[in-house]
This record gives structure tokens, sequence and C-alpha cells, in this order.
């Protein structure tokens, strides 16, 4: 069985990202003979002597143009067990939009340093964005070895910083390689050029990283869809159908079980679960079902079905960690839109409580949040919705701010202080008691 | 950890698609689905009867007709809509150019010409959600696009300024006049797509599958002889074991040499084949580096 993995890549201006794409996509051989003509093509044109591999992955013209990435581009590339999604983010123009968009779906964030610079502000910031945003993994390609004479020494030392930062981060699970994504050297295959690494090439630890999340050992959360009520457009049989339409967020479900309703608080078992005409005996995340229950109960869109074993609290005061993605400033009195789940309500900013400094991980007082600010704020919504920290459910514990006048979107927010909260943690594990 | 507790990729992605399908649905008034016929468009048919079962399809389908369609994928489409019962409107190419709101391009090709009839669809029906089957590995400019992607009043696609795309809540806020463009297969490859339509045993117009045909070459793609593609003088016609990879306007989609029979051939082929589907098949994605993206600016699919 082919399974799926998801990348979010990562870096700074001129660390070879785009490189390390194109090396990555041409190398497992994802590259196809008219795309790579036209790479060469392009590359000859420019004078250039050989294929510049990061032409594979400009879109648009205006990045063609500038030679610089502008927005997410996703790329598709599989090996015989794994596909692999592949988010790949430019790294100076809005990076923390950019960033963050990509490490929202991420199950592993490949994140670019340059052996020369060693780690940078930049670095530090994008693993500050892989904590906060709870990505499962992190892979640190160590570039452009090649220019170091492949030198063990400069790489342990860069290694080691980059190691130790993301732990004051609250990231334990961070790999580092080392890479020329130019040569190509540990991008698939295992370089002779650095006899003293052992650990596997990019890709092959790619393909090897266990996949996330346990469903079967997490809470059911299903946020409603919608109902599906065919009435008279159905067959006879099914004219009093009456099921609940979604995605499971987390967790598993059984026919049986006992469930509650939220916001609502009432409560139910399930009598069956249906996928498109097939009876299932159990279904877990992140698949797509419809929910029969035993009792006929007031459900509609924007509710969220859990299980009755771990009910979630039901609030209209949340406080959490937000991205701020729009170019204008957000100040305290703000009305929005928050969309969590299935449901959007209306929402007023009560209070900017700090902005944090991804860099030393710390809150400065704020009054206003501007473009590529991560902040916490104190919100009051309309309605209540089953808020649940960020930290424990990456999956319900994320939402959205939304402008109620030009509909665009403001906001990547996280319920609870995600990233101060692990540091809190961190200071707890390693002080001397 | 065992594996029953973990999708495969198709099941993966066929779970998200199903997903965006409902919160479409759910969220927008009058949403619509582009149904040329093609693979894409059927796969796309296809999750949408999964995802509202036992119900109907909930929105009709809209397909334009740029007039040069293979009569095969016609019969195909008036047939899937009958079956499924749903309703069909559909934006003529030909009807624009009889009354000379659009004029003819010199080179005969009719895809560009698409925009506006589709357009004009879209605000005479009042779609504010229109789903298309198009995928991101199909094509740079595409491999930027939003699963959930505003078009403007003018249906315009704004590539420097769209909205960013987290987790998997999709912001389907627009306002009058402007409608959403929603991609539920933006995550498939063309392998993929036809994985799942081997697994779910779906029936597509038979030219996608190898059979003989009058061909002749032109920029190096084979076009089928018919009255909207005649060879010039110095192009030989022959007769070829022929498929379609992709199914567009008859004058500038292009068949590939193959043997592929079934569907388990095609997708041996599509594993082992070095040439995208559209470097392959389509004439206009060739004119240059950027005719995807110009076509896209423009409200094109």
């Amino acid at each position: 069985m082919s399974t799926l993995l998801r990348l979010a890549t990562a870096g700074s201006v001129d660390d070879g990202k785009s490189t390390l794409v194109g090396r990555l996509l041409y190398d497992s051989k994802s590259v196809l003979a008219d795309q790579f003509d036209a790479v060469e093509r392009v590359s000859r044109d420019r004078g250039m002597a050989q294929a510049d591999l990061a032409l594979l992955t400009d879109g648009l013209r205006s990045e063609r143009e500038q030679g610089i990435t502008i927005d997410v581009a996703y790329r598709y590339f599989a090996t015989a067990d794994r596909s692999f999604i592949l988010a790949d983010c430019p790294g100076h123009v809005q990076y923390t939009r950019n960033t963050v968009t990509g490490a929202s779906t991420a199950d592993v964030v490949v994140l670019l340093v340059d052996v020369r610079k060693g780690l940078q502000e930049q670095t530090r910031r994008h693993l500050a964005v892989a904590s906060l945003l709870r990505v499962p993994h992190v892979v640190v390609v160590v570039n452009k070895i090649d220019l170091v004479g492949y030198d063990e020494q400069t790489y342990e030392a860069v290694s080691r910083d980059v190691i130790e930062s993301a732990r004051a981060l609250g990231l334990y699970d961070v790999a580092t390689i080392p890479v020329s994504a130019l040569e190509g050297d540990n991008v698939v295959e295992r370089s002779d050029r650095t006899p003293w690494y052992d650990g596997p090439s990019l890709l092959a630890f790619l393909e090897q990283l266990s996949p996330v999340g346990q469903p079967h050992s997490e809470p059911l959360r299903l946020p409603v869809q919608l109902v599906i009520r065919p009435q008279s457009s159905a067959a006879p049989e099914f004219r009093d159908y009456r099921g609940y339409a979604g995605q499971i967020a987390s967790g598993l479900v059984r026919v049986g079980d006992e469930i509650t309703v939220l916001p609502s608080g009432r409560t139910s078992s399930v009598a069956a679960i249906d996928f498109a005409g097939e009876s299932l005996r159990e279904a877990f995340a992140p698949m797509s079902v419809t929910l029969r229950l035993a009792d006929e109960i007031d459900i509609t869109r924007g509710d969220m079905i859990v299980t009755s074993r771990s009910v979630p609290p039901v609030t209209q005061d949340v406080h959490g960690t937000i991205a701020w993605l729009a170019d204008h400033e957000l100040r305290p009195g703000t009305k929005v839109l928050l969309k969590h789940g299935t449901t959007t309500v209306q929402a007023m900013v009560r209070a900017i409580d700090g902005r944090l400094d991804l860099v030393t991980a710390t809150l400065a007082p704020a009054e206003t949040l501007g473009l590529n600010d991560i902040g916490h704020v104190t919100l009051r919504l309309a309605a209540p919705i089953a808020a649940e920290e960020y930290l424990h459910a990456r999956s319900t514990g994320a939402f959205l701010l939304i402008d109620a006048q030009d509909g665009g979107t403001l906001a990547a927010g996280m319920v609870g202080d995600a990233l101060l909260d692990t540091r809190a943690e961190i200071l707890l594990a390693t002080s001397p008691s | 950890m065992t594996d029953r507790y973990r999708l495969s990729q198709l099941q993966w992605l066929e779970s998200e698609a199903i997903h965006i399908i409902r919160e479409v649905v759910a969220e927008f008034e009058r949403p619509a689905l582009l149904f040329s016929g093609g693979k894409d468009s059927v796969v796309m048919l296809h999750l949408a009867t999964k995802a509202f079962w036992p119900g109907p399809v909930p929105f009709p389908v809209l397909h334009v007709d740029t007039g040069h369609n293979f009569p095969e994928v016609l019969a195909y489409r008036d047939a899937t809509v009958e079956r499924l019962g749903l309703r069909l409107e559909v934006a003529s190419v030909q009807d624009y150019i009889d009354d000379g709101r659009l004029r003819e391009r010199a080179d005969g090709t009719r895809n560009p010409l698409q925009t506006q009839p589709l357009l004009d669809a879209i605000s005479d029906h009042r779609f504010d959600a229109v789903f298309g089957g198009g995928r991101r590995d199909e094509e740079k400019a595409r491999a930027k696009e939003r699963v959930f992607s505003l078009r403007d009043e003018f249906g315009q696609w704004d590539p420097r300024n769209q909205r960013p795309e987290l987790w998997s809540l999709y912001n389907g806020r627009h306002r009058p006049g402007e409608h959403v463009r929603v991609f539920p297969l933006s995550n498939w490859t063309e392998l993929d797509v036809w994985q799942y339509i081997a697994h779910e045993k779906i029936e597509l117009p038979s030219l996608y599958y190898a059979h003989e045909r009058e061909v002749f070459e032109r920029d190096g793609m084979l076009l089928a002889v018919g009255e909207h593609a005649q060879p010039r003088e110095d192009e030989t016609v022959r007769t070829r074991l022929v498929r379609y990879r992709t199914v567009g306007d008859m004058s500038c989609t292009g068949a590939v040499d193959s043997d592929a029979l079934t569907v388990d051939d095609v997708i041996a082929e599509v594993a082992a084949t070095r040439v995208t589907e559209r470097g392959a098949t389509r004439a206009d994605d060739r004119m240059s580096e950027a005719a995807m993206e110009d076509r896209k600016k423009e409200g094109y699919f």
C-alpha cells in the first residue's frame, strides 16, 4: 500500500532551495522530458553552462523575470511505496505567511541551511514556525557542502548549532543531512564524497519516516459539514435517511459508540457509519464519512460530534496565538469572522497580549500586529465553539480569522499559547532540581 | 502502529476531495461542476456522487462546448447526465462565433475562445462556485493554484495576491459578482487519477484507450483527421494505433501512439511515460512558457 507524506520546504534567500527541490524531482525521475527540455532551453538562453534545476519550480512569469519565488507552489513525486506532496515555500517575500501556510498541512518540514553561513536568524524563525505549527518532523538540509570541500568539522558545527537551537524551541526530533543540491550529494543517493556521514540520503530519510498520527489513540472529533436528507429525491428506502456528513478530524469511531454533539451537549450513539453505500464497522481520521445516530437530535452544520469519553470545553472566550497575514495592522477592538472546523462565528479582538519574538521565543508587549507578526490575542466570540489547545489537537485547535467585509483571510490561529507553553515545559524539564 | 488505521494515498485523496466538495455545497448557494467528459471531470463527478449518497448530486453540470468536440465524448457526456439525473448547462463557443461575439482564430484552435462563454455562463446562471478538474501537477502556473481560488468580478485570477490556504480550513467568502473556482483534484497526479479510475471501475469515453484512427503529424503531435483538423499538403495521413491522454478541442488535442487497451495497460503506460500529458497533447500550452498562466488570469479553467 502506497502512503502519502506531505512536506514543506523552508529556507533563506540563496540557500539553494529551488535547486534542492529541482534536484529531488529530477533525480527521483519526476521531471519529464518536455519539462527538462524547457529548462535546458531557458538555461542556454541565459548563457548558463548546465541546466538550472531551480527553473523547474518557478511557475509564474513574474517569478521567472525576477528570479525569485513569490508564492507557495505544490510539487508531486513518488517512489515505490510513498507519494509525496511538497509545498515549496519561498524564503524571503512574506516568509511567515508562506511558511505558516506550508507548515499547516505538513508532516515534515525540510529546512535548508547554507553550511558556509551556519545558523541564521531566519533559520531560528523557521524552526519556531515548525514548533508553533506542531509539525511532527523536521529535517535540516545542510547545503552547499561541496563549497567547504565536504568537510566534516564544518558540517558538525552547523549541525550542533541547529539541533541545540531546535531543542530550545521544543523540537527534539530534528535530523540533519549534509547535502550538495547542486551536485546531488545525499539528495537521492548517498554520496561517496561524505564517507564520514553514515545517515540516509534526504529521499531515503523521507521514505522511512513513520507516518503521522495515531487515530485509535486520539479522541473522536467530527465537524459536521452537512446533514444528508434526500427525502423525495432518493429511492424509497432512503426517504427517511438522515446522516451527518463530515471528515473525521481526529480519532476513531465505531458503531455503538456513545457520542456528544457540541456545542449543544446532546448525547446519542452511533447507529451506522456510511460511506457511499458501504456500511462500515469503524472509521478513523481523516476519512470522510456519514454517521447515522440512534436518536433524532438537532444537529446542523458547524456542530462537532465528539466521543462522550472525552468532551472538549465549549467557550466564547478564546485565547490564541495568531500569525497575522494581512497588509493592514490588527488593533484591539477589531471585529472579524472566525472559522473553526465547519463553523464560522463573529469575533471581536478583545486584546493583543503581545508579539512573539521568534528568535528568542519571548513575548513582548504590543499595541498592534502587522504583516507576518505572530502574537497572542484574546477573542470574544458571538457563539461558543469547541476550542481545544492546538498543542494537543492540531486539527481542532486551528482557526482562521477572516475579514467580514471583503472575505480575505487575515490570520492563521491556534488555540492556546503553543510556543511559550513548549518553552515553559522545557525550562521545567532542564532546570536543575 | 499497524496499517489498519492508515489510509492509502488514493483513499486519502478521495477523502480530501469529498471534504472539499461537501464544503462547497454547505457554504455556497449556487455551485456548478465543469463537466467535459474528460477523465478528470468524470472522476470529480464520481466523487460528488459518493459525497452525497444516498442523495443525488445537488448541483448542475456545465459544459463549455467548443463545437470541435469528439462525438464519442459528447455521447458519453449525455449518457452520464441522463444516468445521474443531472441538469446540464451548455455554453457554446459555436453560438458566439455564429453571432459574431467571438471570431475564429487564424490557427483554428478554439481552446482560448472558451473563456468568454464560460464567464458569461457563470454570471448568467449566477453560479458562485464552480468546480474544475484542474490538477497542480499538470502545469507550473497550476502548481500555484489554491483549492478555493477567488475570481474577481471580471472572472480574473490574480496569482500574486492569493489567499493563504491553511490546514483544511477553506475560505469561500466572496463579494457579490465574484465567484470561487474550486479544485477538488488539486493534489492528484495523472497516475492517481488512473489508479482511482481502475479502483472504482469508472467508465470513460472510449478514446482514452488504444484504437485505430486516421491521424497526421503536426508540430510533433498526432491530430485526428476530421472536419476540424485537415492535413496540409506536406502532412501525410496514416492509420495508427493511438489513444488520447487528454480530451479537449479536436483541432488542438493530439493523440499518442499507444497499445493500451485496458485501464491497467494505461496505468503501466502513464507510470513509464517521459512526457507530461499537456506537453504530449496540447498545442495551446506550447505557445509560450506562460500560455496557461495568461489564459488562467483571464478566467480560463
